[in-house]
């Protein structure tokens, strides 16, 4: 997937000192035009950090309230005051359940794919796990809304019946569930086929030695699988779980058709109108913001940025160091 | 190793080399039986419901089937027929929102779904009215994507291209790293970046669809890179050795070999990143914004996308806007599932020869 050292390409021998050394000027070109297109991204990036920055600092300037612990959001008046606190909280919550959900069952998915399927089958279902991927996110939200919400009612309300004496299914169970645990579970079914590839991916990477010397021992499959691949692929699923959970931050549409918004920090996923994520927040409020909304928007996205910036990062570090260890 | 001399027991001593195990038949019958029990209970009760009745009959399998490996073959197998069973369930799992997405998209995008849906816009319609269609969020689509490829292909192509042919040292190092992350970027925080740019610009309230177009492009140009340097890297050595020993210029060897090599895997990889953005919502939502009208000009005025029309659609409230919503939904699946299927079709027609 990625590959952090320098490709495999031999540079023809360089001409020895003394004679021509002039360069081809198509030459030339050509190498400058292609390190241009490779600096071309980092200005990018460097870009929407900046920009992002620029047009926050109106909004900052003129907060009244501490723009990283207040949770209610008023950039708007004569006194602006907002917070992120609130919608950070309920970023994570959301991404975090979704993991939750995500993660077994990709990995379930993933082992099915690259040891239990029959061989022709496989390749054929590891396609079928990439048309979720195909989907857009929008579709996601409206079968969220048409198909999900009337299905889930009755199981959270039986949820809240038999294990509401736990504090996170207390009620009263919202009518018609647009909740943060609805809004998860669309999350989960949107990063289920990144975290099941790269799980997949790092599952058939498994060298076949250990995978027949634990069979020759006696082992059953699961124990084969226990001792051989997840081993091998504990930091692959780790870091597949991280790539998914940077998917599920950064995830708008569907959190936003979904989610019936609030700005509270509890742990409440049955009832409705106590979360909201940034994400969500930017595309249900942008296309109607005056100028400050906008700026304290952007300065909402810059937070978004840099929690996703951070997740990715970690991730990507993971399956750095894995490379060296393995390979 | 002194027992390479014993003689083997002789056959018929009562040692058996194999473990009691149950029959090859086991599982799908208990399967069968587990299914006919609880659809019996369920009928008795009066309760009978597909979803409970698939819940039970796995869970009752799963007992059923561990409780008999466990008396026959003993816990060590018992416990893998219960993890087979576990992973058979999330495979399971998996299927049910894949196969209810199409299904709901299909069943309910076909009400609407008809030529005059296909070419008349939402001017002068009133969002209950019965009428009016997405052909201007079509033209939109393809204008916004079609511009967001010419961006980021030769972009995305000449990273990919500096990578594995120039790339040394610590430039080659970032840049493959900062690709990396740039796939990570939400796709709101692009828009949004396009959205502060434009501001800074142009002013408040400047929406076209070039900007849309540009803010894709973050997003496509790490798709483009990571699937053009996979391909490149894929052109034997041989073949730019050979080039080279001819005395033909290294810029010449790529154009003339190694692109016109792995031009098909580059196509589908093309393709792929055109699908994976054709259906982003939020970053056209906050820079080509959405309209009703028919826009061909992507640098003036707003223009809508299929994405941001289904969203428009479904958040009108209403009967004819969402059936309005899933049509646009349909014809936007449809041309995403055409673009993956046509990938695939030029990656395996024109697949990279390697060796001989």
């Amino acid at each position: 997937m990625t590959t952090t050292q320098p490709p495999q390409t031999e540079q023809p021998a360089k001409p020895p000192p003394g004679r021509r050394t002039r360069r081809r000027p198509g030459d030339l070109v050509f190498e400058n035009s292609a390190r241009l297109s490779g600096v071309l991204i980092l200005v990018i990036l460097a870009a929407v950090a900046v920009f992002l920055l620029v047009q926050a600092l109106p909004a900052l300037s003129e907060n009244q309230g501490n723009f990283l612990t207040d949770t209610e959001w008023a950039p708007s008046g004569d006194a602006p005051s907002f917070g992120v606190a609130a919608l950070v909280f309920g970023t994570l919550l959301a991404a975090v359940l979704a993991l939750v959900i995500a993660t077994p069952v990709a990995v379930g998915i993933a082992l099915f794919i690259s040891h239990y399927a029959p061989r022709r089958l496989a390749s054929l279902l590891g396609y079928v796990v990439d048309l979720l991927a195909a989907i857009p996110s929008v579709v996601y939200g409206l079968w969220g809304i048409t198909w999900l919400m009337p299905q889930i009612g009755p199981f959270f309300e039986g949820l809240n019946r038999y294990l509401g004496f736990i504090p996170i299914f207390a009620g009263p169970v919202a009518s018609p569930p647009r909740t943060i645990l609805t809004a998860s579970i669309v999350l989960a079914v949107m990063i289920l086929p990144i975290v099941t590839a790269v799980a997949r991916e790092v599952f058939l990477k498994t060298p076949t030695m250990h995978e027949e010397a634990a069979l020759a021992l006696g082992a059953t499959r699961w124990e084969m699988i226990r001792m051989a691949v997840l081993p091998f692929g504990r930091s692959g699923v780790i870091s597949a779980a991280m790539l998914g959970l940077g998917r599920a931050l950064g995830e708008t549409m569907a959190v936003a058709m979904v989610l019936s918004p609030g700005l509270l920090i509890d742990f409440f996923l049955l009832q409705a109108g106590h979360h909201q994520t940034i994400a969500a927040l930017i595309a249900l409020q942008f296309p109607e913001a005056s100028t400050l909304q906008v700026s304290a928007l952007i300065a909402a996205g810059l937070v978004l940025f840099a929690i996703t910036l951070v997740v990715n990062m970690a991730a990507r570090y993971i399956v750095s160091r894995r490379k060296e260890f393995t390979e | 190793m002194s027992t390479l001399t014993t003689p083997p027991a002789a056959p018929g001593a009562g040692v058996s080399l194999l473990s009691r195990s149950l029959p090859r038949w086991a599982p799908a019958a208990t399967l069968a039986g587990s299914a006919a029990v609880v659809a019996a209970v369920l009928v008795a009760v009066g309760a009978f419901g597909l979803a409970q009745w698939t819940v039970l009959s796995v869970l009752l399998f799963a007992v059923t089937i561990t409780a008999a490996s466990a008396s026959v073959e003993g816990g060590r197998r018992a416990k893998d027929r219960l993890v087979t069973t576990l992973v058979y369930v999330c495979f399971g799992l998996a299927m049910i929102p894949l196969v209810s997405v199409l299904w709901t998209t299909v069943q309910n995008g076909v009400l609407r779904l008809d030529p005059y849906f296909l070419q008349t816009s939402m001017r002068n319609v009133l969002a209950r009215d019965d009428a009016g269609g997405a052909y201007h969020a079509i033209m939109g689509t393809l204008i916004v994507t079609g511009w967001a490829t010419v961006i980021s292909v030769p972009v995305g192509l000449m990273t990919a291209i500096y990578l594995v042919e120039y790339g040394r040292g610590r430039l080659a190092q970032a840049i493959t790293f900062f690709v990396d992350v740039m796939t990570g970027i939400p796709s709101i925080v692009a828009g949004l970046f396009i959205a502060a740019l434009w501001l800074q610009l142009f002013g408040a309230g400047n929406f076209m669809g070039f900007a849309g177009s540009c803010a894709l492009s973050v997003l496509m140009i790490p798709v483009v890179v990571r699937s053009s340097e996979e391909m490149l890297k894929l052109v034997p050595n041989e073949l730019r050795e050979a080039s080279y020993a001819l005395g033909v210029p290294k810029w010449r060897t790529i154009v003339k070999v190694v692109l016109p090599t792995s031009i098909a895997g580059v196509t589908t990889g093309v393709m792929i990143a055109i699908a994976r953005i054709i259906g982003e919502t939020a970053p056209l939502l906050v820079t080509a914004g959405f309209t009703d009208s028919i826009n061909f000009n992507a640098f003036d005025s707003r223009m809508i996308t299929l994405p941001v029309y289904v969203y428009r659609q479904i958040s009108q409230g209403g009967q004819i806007p969402f059936e309005r919503a899933w049509a646009a939904a349909l014809t936007l699946i449809v041309i995403v599932m055409a673009l993956n299927l046509l990938a695939r079709l030029v990656s395996r027609i024109f697949a990279p020869r390697t060796g001989r």
